[in-house]
C-alpha cells in the first residue's frame, strides 16, 4: 500500500510538471489582460523544438548535458508564437479567442510540416537515445520510506516546475513589475495614466507564458514520449488553462489545481495495473478534469474572478 | 443594373478588402513556408488545384469535405451574430454523430423513415451540447469560451465510452458497427453524377442550410431579436428580450448545426462512427471558416468553399510535389490570422493602394 502511494505521489509529479509549467505561463498573460487560448499551441511548439534540438545535439554527441540544452532550446519557439499572438492583439487588437486558435492552427500545422521537411517524410522525430532527463535520486532523501520515492526521486524538470511556481509568485506579487503587470489585467487605461506602457507589458507577459509553455511542452518530451508527433501533446494545454482557471489565476492554488488533473492522469496509467481497477471505464477518467473544472466554475461556491480587462484590447486612444 | 452597381461597390467597400486581402496575404505566407523549406510553391498550388478539381471524382470528395465545414461555419457564423463564440462546434458535431450512430445501429425502422430519425437525433444531441453551452453561460455566468473547450473533451471521452459499450465492432475494436443500410443517406445519383465520390444528400441538405440560416435570421422573430442581442446586449434587453433565454435558444441552435454536421459523416460518409483520442479538425475550422465568411450566410458559403479546395487538394500537394499536407493547414492559419488583425490588413492596404484611393478612405475615416 505504502508503495502504491509513493508511486501515485511520483506519478503525479511526473504528469504535473508540464502542467505547472504552462499554467504559470498562462497566469502571466492572463494577469496582463491577454487570453492564454494559445497555451496549446506553445506547448507544441516547445515539445517539437525540443524533440529536434535534443537530436541534433545529441548527433553532435553532447550526450547528457543535451537534454538540458534542448530544454532551454524550446522556448524559443514558444517565445516565437507568443510574439504572434502578441503582435495580433496587442498591436492589432485582434479578438484574443480568435488569435489563440490561430496559434494553436500554426504550431499544430507547422511543427508537423517541419518535422516532415526535416526528417524526410516522416511523421515523428527520431526516438531519443541520450538526450533524455533521467530521474534525480537525492542523496539520503531518497532513501526515506514513503516520501523518499514519492517525492525525491523525480526529473530536474518537476523541480524546476516547482520553483517556477514560487517564481511566478514572487515576480506578480512581492515586485513593481508584478504590481504593474497585473494592474494591466484589471485596468490597463489607469495603468497607462501612472505611465506605465501598456504595450510594453502585455508583450512582456504573452512572450513569458510561451516561454513557460514551451517548458511545459518541453517536459513532455524529454521526460515522457522521448520523441514528438502530432498527438505528443494532444489537449495538455486545454488542461493546463482549465488549471489556470481552476485556481483562479492564483500560483498556489493553480498548482494544487496542476497536481489534481495530473494525478487524474496519473491515476489513469496506474490503475490499469491493478486487477480490482479495471472496472473503472478509463473515458471516466479522462474526463474528470474537464467535468471537474466545469462543475468548479458553474457551483456558486466558487469566486472564480477573472482579471477584470481580460480580453479587452487596450486602444490607446479611447483612454476610458 | 442595380445588381451590377452593387457588384461594382462590394468591390469598393472597405469591407471586402479584408478577407480577400487576407486570402492573398495567407497564400503568399504559405508559399514562404514551402520555399524555406526547399519546396517550389507554384508547382505545390498547381497540385492542390489538380487535386481538388482535377476529376469529376475529385470535386465530388472536395464538396464532401465541404459539408462539414459549411455546416460547422454555419454553426459558428449563427452564435457569433448574437454576439457569441461558439468554440464547441468539435464536441457538438461528435454528439451528432454519436445520435445519429446510436439510432442507426440500434432502432430497427423502415427505410427513409429511419435515416430522417437517425438525422433528427443527431441534430438533436448537438443542438442539446450546445444548449449546454448556453445554460452554463446564462445562468451559471461560465465564459462561454472555456464551457465550450471543456465540453469538447468530455463529449469525446463521452463519445467513446458509449461506443465502446454499446455499438463496438467485434472485429474492430476501434470503431462503431456500420449503421443499418435503412439509415444511410447516400444518394445515388449525386455519387454516379462525380464518379462515386461519396457525396450523400448531407451536401444538399448542407445547401439548404445556408437558406435556412438567412431565414433564421432575417424573417423570424428570434432572428431579429438574436441580431439585437449580437448589436448590444443591453439595448436588446431593454428592449424586453430574455438574455438569458435568448443564449440558451441560440446555442441551441448553433448546436444543431454542427449536429447535422456530425450525423451527415456518420449517415452519408463513413457508416460507423470511429473512436477518437483527438478531435476531428472541423470543429476549429468552421470559426476560421465563419470568420472569413464574415458570419452571413452567403460569404460563409464561399468560404466553406476555399477551405475546402485547401484541405482536399493539400492531400494532393503531398503525393504530386512532396510538400507534407500539413502547409494547408498553415494557410488556413494565416489567412485566419489576417482576418482576425484586420488592422493590419487595412494598414498594408493603406500603404499600398492608399494613395490610389485618397478621396474614398477620407469619406471612410469619417464614417467611423
Amino acid at each position: 500500500m505504502i508503495d502504491l502511494i509513493a508511486q501515485l505521489i511520483n506519478i503525479t509529479l511526473v504528469f504535473s510538471s508540464a502542467l505547472i509549467f504552462a499554467a504559470m505561463g498562462g497566469i502571466f498573460s492572463e494577469r496582463a489582460g491577454i487570453i492564454a487560448l494559445s497555451l496549446e499551441g506553445y506547448m507544441i511548439g516547445g515539445a517539437f523544438l525540443a524533440a529536434v534540438a535534443a537530436h541534433v545535439y545529441e548527433q553532435l554527441g553532447w550526450g547528457a548535458s543535451s537534454a538540458y540544452l534542448a530544454f532551454f532550446t524550446a522556448m524559443i519557439a514558444g517565445m516565437l508564437l507568443a510574439l504572434i499572438h502578441a503582435l495580433a492583439t496587442v498591436t492589432y487588437g485582434a479578438d484574443q479567442v480568435v488569435s489563440g486558435v490561430v496559434i494553436n492552427f500554426l504550431a499544430a500545422g507547422l511543427s508537423v510540416f517541419l518535422v516532415k521537411v526535416i526528417y524526410q517524410g516522416a511523421g515523428q522525430t527520431p526516438t531519443l537515445k541520450t538526450a533524455v532527463f533521467s530521474k534525480w535520486s537525492i542523496p539520503y532523501l531518497s532513501d526515506l520510506p514513503l516520501i523518499g520515492p514519492g517525492f525525491f526521486r523525480m526529473y530536474p524538470t518537476t523541480y524546476l516546475a516547482l520553483f517556477t511556481v514560487a517564481l511566478t509568485a514572487w515576480i506578480l506579487w512581492r515586485t513593481p513589475f508584478g504590481l504593474r503587470l497585473r494592474s494591466l489585467g484589471e485596468h490597463p487605461a489607469a495603468a497607462a495614466s501612472l505611465g506605465i506602457s501598456v504595450r510594453r507589458y502585455r508583450y512582456i507577459g504573452v512572450i513569458t507564458s510561451g516561454a513557460l509553455a514551451a517548458l511545459g511542452g518541453a517536459t513532455i518530451t524529454l521526460t515522457t514520449t522521448g520523441n514528438f508527433s502530432h498527438a505528443t501533446i494532444a489537449g495538455q494545454g486545454f488542461i493546463a488553462l482549465a488549471a489556470m482557471i481552476f485556481g483562479q489565476w492564483n500560483p498556489h492554488w493553480v498548482l494544487l489545481a496542476a497536481l489534481f488533473f495530473g494525478m487524474a492522469t496519473g491515476l489513469k496509467n496506474i490503475i490499469q495495473l491493478y486487477p480490482w481497477a479495471r472496472d473503472i471505464p478509463t473515458e471516466w477518467i479522462y474526463m474528470l478534469p474537464y467535468v471537474l473544472t466545469l462543475i468548479v466554475l458553474s457551483s456558486a461556491i466558487s469566486r472564480a474572478r477573472p482579471p477584470k480587462a481580460l480580453g479587452e484590447a487596450y486602444d490607446l486612444s479611447r483612454r476610458t | 443594373m442595380r445588381l451590377w452597381d452593387r457588384f461594382l461597390h462590394s468591390f469598393i467597400s472597405p469591407g471586402l478588402w479584408v478577407p480577400f486581402g487576407s486570402i492573398v496575404l495567407g497564400f503568399l505566407v504559405g508559399a514562404i513556408i514551402m520555399a524555406f523549406g526547399g519546396f517550389n510553391p507554384f508547382v505545390a498550388y498547381a497540385a492542390l488545384m489538380q487535386k481538388a478539381f482535377g476529376s469529376p471524382y475529385n470535386i465530388g470528395e472536395m464538396l464532401r469535405e465541404m459539408t462539414p465545414l459549411l455546416l460547422t461555419g454555419l454553426s459558428v457564423a449563427f452564435a457569433f451574430r448574437a454576439g457569441l463564440l461558439n468554440i464547441g462546434t468539435a464536441g457538438q458535431m461528435v454528439m451528432g454523430s454519436l445520435g445519429a450512430a446510436l439510432v442507426g445501429v440500434l432502432v430497427p425502422l423502415p427505410p427513409i423513415v429511419h435515416a430522417i430519425v437517425a438525422l433528427f437525433v443527431g441534430v438533436l444531441f448537438g443542438a442539446l451540447w450546445g444548449s449546454l453551452v448556453g445554460y452554463l453561460k446564462a445562468y451559471r455566468g461560465v465564459n462561454e469560451v472555456i464551457a465550450a473547450i471543456m465540453l469538447n473533451w468530455v463529449a469525446l471521452y463521452f463519445a467513446n465510452y458509449v461506443i465502446r459499450t454499446a455499438i463496438l465492432d467485434p472485429q474492430q475494436k476501434q470503431r462503431s458497427l456500420y449503421v443499418a443500410s435503412s439509415a444511410r443517406i447516400n444518394a445515388d445519383f449525386l455519387s454516379a453524377l462525380f464518379q462515386n465520390a461519396r457525396l450523400s444528400y448531407g451536401f444538399l441538405l448542407a445547401l439548404l442550410m445556408v437558406y435556412v440560416f438567412w431565414f433564421l435570421l432575417y424573417r423570424t422573430r428570434l432572428g431579429f431579436e438574436l441580431r439585437a442581442v449580437g448589436a448590444g446586449a443591453e439595448a436588446a434587453q431593454y428592449a424586453g428580450i430574455r438574455i438569458g433565454r435568448q443564449v440558451i435558444v441560440t446555442m441551441f441552435l448553433s448546436g444543431a448545426f454542427s449536429g447535422l454536421a456530425g450525423a451527415i459523416e456518420v449517415l452519408g460518409v463513413y457508416g460507423y462512427m470511429t473512436i477518437s483520442t483527438v478531435h476531428a479538425s472541423y470543429g476549429f475550422d468552421g470559426i476560421a471558416v465563419a470568420l472569413l465568411g464574415g458570419a452571413t450566410a452567403l460569404g460563409t458559403l464561399f468560404s466553406a468553399f476555399l477551405f475546402a479546395v485547401l484541405s482536399y487538394g493539400a492531400a494532393g500537394m503531398q503525393f504530386a510535389a512532396d510538400v507534407p499536407l500539413e502547409v494547408s493547414r498553415v494557410v488556413m492559419a494565416a489567412i485566419l490570422f489576417f482576418v482576425a488583425a484586420s488592422a493590419l490588413v487595412r494598414s498594408l492596404y493603406t500603404v499600398t493602394l492608399g494613395r490610389m484611393r485618397r478621396g474614398s478612405l477620407e469619406s471612410e475615416v469619417n464614417r467611423s
